[in-house]
């Protein structure tokens, strides 16, 4: 059998080598190649590709992770992640590809007749998108640390100089075809240890069914039952059960959905179909790849935290040979130390590995007389449980392999798709839109080409310095997308009266309040130390996280456009005639530039 | 100024279609996965308390059908008021 390090570098560099020359075989060579890869894109694999370029290093390296360790809370990600897609095929998608232009925000250019909405909407999009990148670049890094066996922030300069090549290269049309190919590559390597795992614990190859089913220990407990168990034990709370409170989970979904549905990588994926029809199937097929990996999700996460509670407390609670020695650690174990992601410390000295709940004030008796004194794992990263989940759970080697390529393929795909928005929204909107209309198209893709090193650089230096975990850097950027894009979006189809002053202001409000809020707990252009209060429950405004306040932000920002609009003069007449002409599919054309 | 005829009334069905499919998806997410929970967490679907069912599984694939449904009901009334593609 050949080294996993091997076996690794193997499957990766088979991977990467044929998203290259899936890229270079498609090669752009026109700025509306570039943007929106032509016309001729089916829906299924609009789809397939809007699937890829969605599911990024959140959905699969980050989120299965925070549902081991937050449980039922974090189907707050699950449900915002795909029930934005409702409101994308529903309020945005068929409208804005009968419009037919390139860039969400010469959308919003010329629907409120205004450059400074245009510029408006490219600020937006560049605060979103960055900060969304920053939570792939996070990723990036975790994957890259634990297979190259280097520190994390050596991951993320492999990483960044990965993604850099790959995106300048492509383009929309060459990312459509590798997306596809990515997809294929990720849901494949998310699913197979899923299966795995599920038929080990359950004998139920289905995660989706296996999650559950009765677990095969011989409790006759089903698997959820038996895990709330298993953490009771050591002084969690139940897995099944609500620890936060019931306004941030609905705040937080909503800022999730709204976010989705706001995010202009996302967007630009539906000018690409043929046809209005198209735009609305095309929502459909993108969420049904994307709940494959989302309703398997839930699964890797319950059986990823069971097992690792069952590798370091083989036994009984509380019996003195229960507990893994630390001498005995498996090599995942020795692995993940290597990243610095995973830290243990030997507290009460007995060379063994104590994992339990030292927070909770009632538990501590029993801790006490079991001689421990305190949670010896005292740093366990949630980004790696994905990736060490297989590893865990002592799957053969090419899955462990495959899964790394999975995850990478997760994380370039979205960063290139996001590249792409950024670099589209200064070359295009900035540059040759309000700026320099008279660039040439090849001066126009050089600019693109230089904005998107520019993000890269941006984002990798965050991406070191995170202010959180992946999956949660993800949500800050969907808060930031559902306070400034969609509403502006939403009410140019649905809402004639709003006209540019209102846009202008609704979006700035939404966008300033929502990130304000945010600086003042995760800190200034999240710089650690610079926050104003720190980022615990009592000092937020109602009890509001900051991931959640995207969606008070998006309702501020429809609030001060409709009362502005209210006493300001009405749109002009072309307009009026320019949505009511969105709102029907007849005489759709092919998406132009200009 | 408004507009004519099958237009507005094209309009008005798609308004109508999107109210009812609003009001499901806001159920099975906001109602079943959150709001409710606990009650429906007494209640079990195989191994799967509901509440978490609806939060974990089932509003995902609501949301899947949703999506279809809303396209299908949307070419008929293409059709129906004439304002469909070619």
């Amino acid at each position: 059998m050949m080294e996993l390090q091997t076996l690794t570098y193997f499957v990766v560099g088979a991977t990467f080598a044929l998203y290259i020359g899936i890229a270079i075989w498609a090669r752009a060579s026109t700025t509306g190649e570039f943007y929106v890869a032509g016309k001729g894109i089916h829906p299924v694999a609009n789809g397939m590709a809007t699937a890829a370029d969605w599911m990024s290093a959140a959905s699969f390296i980050s989120m299965a992770g925070l549902i081991a360790f937050k449980g039922y809370d974090a189907s707050v990600y699950l449900m915002g992640w795909t029930g934005g897609y409702v409101l994308l095929a529903m309020f945005l998608a068929p409208y804005l590809r009968k419009f037919g232009k390139f860039t969400v925000p010469e959308f919003i250019g010329e629907r409120y007749y205004s450059q400074t909405a245009r510029i408006v909407a490219v600020i937006c999009l560049i605060v979103a998108s960055i900060t969304y990148v920053i939570g792939q670049m996070k990723g990036v890094g975790v994957a890259f640390g634990r297979f190259l066996e280097v520190d994390f922030e050596i991951g993320v300069m492999v990483g960044m100089t990965i993604v850099f090549i790959y995106a300048v290269l492509g383009g929309m049309k060459g990312i459509t075809y590798t997306q596809i190919a990515q997809y294929c590559v990720l849901i494949f390597a998310y699913t197979v240890p899923a299966i795995f795992i599920s038929f080990q614990l359950t004998g139920v190859p289905i995660p989706q069914l296996g999650l559950g089913s009765t677990i095969n220990d011989g409790s006759g407990l089903s698997m959820l039952a038996k895990l709330d168990q298993v953490l009771v034990e050591i002084g969690f709370a139940e897995y099944t059960a609500m620890k936060g409170t019931s306004l941030n989970m609905i705040l937080l979904t909503l800022s999730l959905m709204i976010g989705t549905a706001g995010l202009p990588h996302v967007i630009v994926r539906f000018f690409t179909v043929p046809k209005v029809k198209d735009a609305r199937a095309s929502a459909g097929w993108a969420l049904v790849f994307i709940a494959i990996l989302y309703t398997t999700a839930p699964a890797v996460g319950a059986m990823a935290i069971y097992n690792l509670i069952k590798t370091v407390q083989p036994g009984d609670v509380g019996a003195p040979t229960a507990n893994l020695k630390y001498d005995e650690r498996p090599d995942w174990f020795k692995n993940w130390e290597k990243t610095g992601l995973l830290k243990y410390q030997d507290k009460n000295g007995d060379g063994r590995i104590q994992y339990y709940n030292d927070k909770n004030k009632a538990f501590a008796a029993k801790a006490e007389a079991s001689g421990w004194k305190g949670n010896e794992m005292v740093k366990v990263d949630r980004d790696i449980m994905v990736l060490a989940n297989p590893e865990i759970a002592k799957l053969p080697n090419w899955v462990i392999a495959l899964v790394a390529a999975g995850g990478l393929a997760a994380a370039l795909s979205t960063a290139a798709g996001l590249l792409l928005a950024i670099s589209s929204s200064i070359s295009h909107d900035l540059l040759k839109g309000v700026f320099r209309p008279d660039i040439s198209e090849k001066q126009e893709l050089a600019a693109g080409r230089i904005a998107m090193g520019g993000a890269i650089l941006v984002a990798g230096y965050f991406g070191m310095n995170p202010p959180g975990f992946a999956a949660q850097v993800v949500a800050l950027a969907f808060g930031l997308a559902a306070s400034s894009l969609f509403p502006a979006l939403m009410m140019g189809i649905f809402n004639k009266r709003i006209n540019n002053t209102a846009a202008v202001a609704g979006m700035l409000s939404g966008l300033g309040t929502t990130l304000v809020y945010i600086f003042v707990f995760k800190g200034w252009l999240f710089i650690p130390g610079t926050n104003n209060l720190p980022n615990t429950p009592d000092n937020w405004l109602f009890g509001i996280q900051p991931e959640s306040f995207g969606a008070v932000g998006a309702l501020i920002n429809f609030t001060v456009a409709f009362v502005v609009s209210r006493v300001t003069a009405p749109p002009p007449e072309h307009i009026q005639h320019l949505v009511e002409d969105i709102r029907i599919p007849r005489g759709a054309g092919g998406a132009s530039g200009h | 100024m408004q507009p004519t005829g099958s237009a507005a009334e094209y309009w008005k069905a798609n308004l109508r279609l999107l109210g009812i499919l609003m009001a499901i998806w806001f159920a099975v997410s906001y109602v079943f996965g959150i709001m409710l929970v606990d009650v429906l967490n007494k209640i079990h679907l195989g191994g799967y308390p509901l509440g978490f069912w609806f939060a974990q599984q089932g509003s995902i694939y609501t949301f899947v059908i949703l999506i279809f449904v809303y396209a299908r009901q949307m070419n008929k009334l293409d059709l129906k008021f004439d304002v469909h593609e070619d």
